[in-house]
């Protein structure tokens, strides 16, 4: 059984203007460095509140992911539709996402991997950062996970 | 005149850092970790997502000529600085911001997590579960390095985590993400309720 590779290959523009240069990555940089400082001060990174979250006991991190939704949705229907242009003169394509059962099979295993280690990936690099030095190695069993799944993924349904 | 404005300032100062090193609530998280969607499409036309850098990882590191590691990550490389700056942002927060005081959660998440033994409330994750020496226990070893591998694999089978489906993808009103977000909450919730109160007993 063959699966469909492309749509997983990620997009490569070949717009000469999006060619890479330092000056031009740095920006993102900031921009992460920015949202890992939130996600450190909103405590997004604790192991206690992803517990808190699944224990339903707390609203914390319901009301941290559902403001950003909404506000990621006004943003994104705003930007459409005033067919705003990125910086580097492209213009905004959202590729939309082809269901695959895949989705629901390593969801699933992403959701048990998240209440293990307190952490979806994002977290793992802030948390490094925060001086949880043990959490390398989480990183680096992540990696493993990335890799197996690449290694396997053609049997997989 | 000149002291009293500088006394203002320090007072405004104090303040101001003392709210910074104070949780922060989640109505002003929240709306910060959502404007990451368009400040990325607006830079150049990018779509969040952090999982993929562990995939761009990979592709630069070990691809071993899988298939599913040969494409140009350097192209990619944004999502790279982008990771690199969520660590120095961590760094940042954990050296500059960080909160003195106890990690406040809910009484009963307190209770229930005493019962089973974890009762280092001291930083954002359990010194107890968490650290060089529990890795060498099997419920440690199970936390850190099985939970991790589960949530590459996961993420990468999901085609995306919480940032790239629930974020992104939510936002941008795709139905296959509200499938796979519906099924992170469902494992995470399986494995809270069923799988760790056995694995904390280890």
């Amino acid at each position: 059984m063959k699966t469909e590779s492309e749509e997983f290959i990620p997009a490569v523009s070949n717009d000469p203007k999006a060619r890479l240069s330092l000056g031009s990555l740095v920006p993102y940089a900031i921009v992460g460095m920015f949202f890992g400082i939130v996600f450190v001060k909103a405590e997004i990174v604790s192991w206690f509140r992803i517990q808190e979250m699944f224990r339903l006991e707390s609203f914390h991190m319901y009301g941290v992911i559902g403001s950003a939704v909404l506000t990621g949705m006004v943003s994104v229907f705003l930007l459409k539709r005033l067919k705003v242009k990125a910086l580097t003169g492209e213009s905004i394509r959202i590729s939309d996402k082809v269901f695959q059962p895949g989705q629901i099979y390593g969801g699933l295993l992403f959701g048990f991997g998240w209440a293990l280690t307190g952490a979806c990936p994002g977290p793992l690099f802030a948390q490094i950062g925060a001086g949880y030095s043990v959490v390398l190695i989480t990183l680096v069993a992540a990696l493993a996970g990335t890799w197996t799944y690449g290694a396997l993924r053609r049997f997989l349904p | 005149m000149k002291l009293s404005l500088q006394i203002k300032t320090s007072v405004f100062f104090r303040l101001f850092m003392e709210w910074l090193t104070q949780p922060w609530p989640w109505y002003v998280a929240g709306p910060l970790i959502g404007l990451t969607v368009p400040i990325l499409l607006l830079l150049g036309n990018k779509t969040f997502g952090i999982s993929s850098s562990l995939r761009h990882i990979c592709a630069a590191c070990l691809p071993a000529g899988i298939p599913f590691f040969q494409y140009d990550w350097k192209k990619e490389s944004w999502n790279l600085f982008f990771v690199g700056g969520v660590f120095v942002g961590g760094l940042v927060a954990g050296t500059f911001l960080s909160n003195p005081a106890f990690i406040q959660i809910a009484p009963a998440t307190k209770q229930a997590l005493a019962a089973q033994h974890v009762t280092d409330f001291r930083g954002l994750i359990p010194h107890d579960l968490f650290s060089w020496s529990a890795l060498l226990t099997l419920r440690g070893f199970i936390l850190m390095v099985v939970g991790g591998f589960l949530v590459g694999f996961g993420t990468r089978w999901a085609g995306g985590c919480t940032s790239g489906h629930a974020i992104m993808g939510l936002s941008n009103l795709q139905w296959p993400s509200l499938v796979a977000t519906v099924c992170f909450m469902i494992g995470g919730f399986l494995m809270t309720w069923l799988g760790l109160p056995w694995i904390l007993s280890l």
